[in-house]
């Protein structure tokens, strides 16, 4: 089973987790052009690497960030959000 | 094929001849190079060659032909989709299937069954509404059927699921049909390869060389291709060749896993689709079920199975059919999807000269391999869109116009 370590709750049980995304930043709507808009909207790094991730402990509610490879699947920290 | 057969057991020579040549040397510069010998590609290929006389072609494979998504889907070919830019796109493809055994004088196992999308609630039957009126007003074989029309056709079916999910009705699609997916790469490869490609199977691509935003050539394993035109056709692994170009897409990757059952006598004849229970299943021509559920939950570049996917699918299935609780699983694999948000493909021509693009086939790209490879090889050969896939061009995603087809996808994502 895989297992993934909330910054709260320690390592828990992969099926305890959701899967947010990755992190982006938003600019600010009112003073972007559309086709950045767009931009933020739809496209996506898709590509191999580490990526900085969304995830959330369903059972305790917390949301924090995962470094992941999303080749190998291996996590390579988690914390909290503003506490890199 | 006993003819055949019959003919090969007198002939003298032995052993067949192979499908396709083997090149070993890589030229320093083709007309068109097409990355991945996945059915899309190989199709892309063999369709410049026939249909624009392009034959100066290289498909660069980075493993065996038909080894990718080809080879890893649940080889079902439908086109009751929701938008009529998917219908028409998807029943294009449908139509191209009919005669392909006999346009490729190989039998691609092409049956038609049936298929049934159940509804599992009302709301859900809604949607099956708006798609079977779509799908008429395009004359697609498609309608809304009651639960005694199933129970009759499937008769093992339990309409209750267990009482978890009672059956409301459900889409039926009579043109609904499956394949021999690896058929259909050979098929393509063999003919492609007679009309003069050269297919190069164990060469990566390892970079693209972009010249004043046109594409100039390609970096492979064994050494650099000058050409002017790169046709990507590499669906779960696009991103990888997107960053050589440097392009942005929507694209981002889920596995997608399936399995087979022991082979059984012929029970099922159709093909069984439940969004609700995140299912589909039919039988194959050598009696196995082949049967596979919706997308693994998070981001991940690779074919690894799970054990959690096999205990989930299992549970579903016998919530539709308690007859196969002794049924044993006989193999489990994963593929590779690369989705897009608005479900649909994206195809074309794209801001890097001389770069198309064929991908975001997320689960539904094998129904899709006749079309894509013709509307592709006529792009590229044009070098403009084919007025087919205009509506997935990927420069959609920045002029806010996609094509909504979550609603159609086969199961809930």
């Amino acid at each position: 089973m895989k297992i993934l370590n909330c910054p709260l709750n320690g390592p828990r049980p992969l099926q305890e987790f959701q899967f947010g995304g990755e992190v982006r930043e938003m600019p600010d709507p009112d003073r972007v052009s559309d086709e950045e808009w767009a931009d933020y909207v739809f496209q996506r790094s898709g590509e191999p690497g580490v990526k900085r991730e969304w995830w959330y402990h369903i059972a305790s509610g917390t949301w924090f960030i995962a470094e992941r490879n999303n080749q190998t699947d291996e996590t390579l920290r988690t914390y909290l959000p503003g506490s890199e | 094929m006993p003819y055949r057969l019959l003919k090969f057991g007198f002939s003298k020579h032995y052993p067949e001849q192979r499908m396709f040549r083997s090149p070993t040397v890589l030229k320093g510069e083709y007309d068109t190079v097409v990355i991945g010998g996945g059915g899309h590609g190989l199709a892309a290929a063999y369709y410049l060659a026939r249909d624009h006389g392009v034959t100066d072609v290289a498909v660069l494979e980075k493993g065996y032909i038909g080894s990718g998504g080809t080879g890893r889907n649940t080889a079902i070919v439908r086109s009751n989709y929701l938008t009529p830019e998917g219908a028409r796109f998807y029943d294009a493809s449908l139509q191209l299937f009919r005669d392909l055994s006999r346009d490729l004088n190989l039998n691609l196992f092409y049956s038609e069954r049936g298929h049934f999308t159940l509804a599992h609630s009302p709301a859900s039957l809604r949607t099956q509404r708006w798609r079977a009126e779509t799908n008429k007003h395009l004359g697609i074989e498609s309608e809304i059927v009651g639960p005694e029309f199933i129970k009759e056709a499937v008769p093992e079916i339990d309409l209750n699921c267990g009482g978890q999910a009672p059956i409301h009705g459900a889409l039926f699609h009579p043109p609904g049909a499956i394949a021999r997916h690896d058929a259909v790469a050979w098929g393509y490869a063999r003919g492609a390869d007679g009309l003069g490609v050269e297919i190069h199977q164990q060469t990566p691509v390892t970079g693209i060389e972009v010249e004043d935003g046109r594409v100039v050539g390609v970096h492979t394993d064994k050494g650099f291709i000058q050409t002017r035109r790169v046709l990507s056709a590499v669906a779960g692994w696009t991103t990888h060749i997107t960053k050589m170009v440097g392009l942005r897409t929507p694209l981002v990757i889920h596995p997608l896993q399936a399995a087979v059952t022991e082979p059984l006598k012929p029970w099922l004849d159709h093909i069984v689709v439940s969004a609700g229970l995140h299912l589909y299943v039919s039988q194959s021509s050598r009696g196995e079920l082949v049967t596979g559920a919706s997308l693994d939950p998070y981001e991940l570049i690779s074919t690894r199975s799970t054990l959690d996917f096999a205990e989930g699918l299992s549970g579903h299935l016998l919530d539709l059919f308690p007859c196969l609780a002794d049924v044993k699983l006989l193999r489990q694999w994963g593929g590779l999807s690369d989705m897009t948000p608005d479900f649909s493909p994206i195809m074309g021509t794209t801001d890097v000269q001389g770069f198309y693009i064929d991908a975001g086939w997320g689960t539904w790209g094998f129904k899709a391999t006749p079309i894509s490879g013709k509307t592709m090889a006529f792009t590229v050969a044009e070098e403009r869109d084919h007025e087919l896939i205009r509506p997935f061009r990927l420069s959609r995603f920045r002029e806010f116009r996609l094509v909504g087809e979550k609603g159609a996808a086969s199961v809930g994502h």
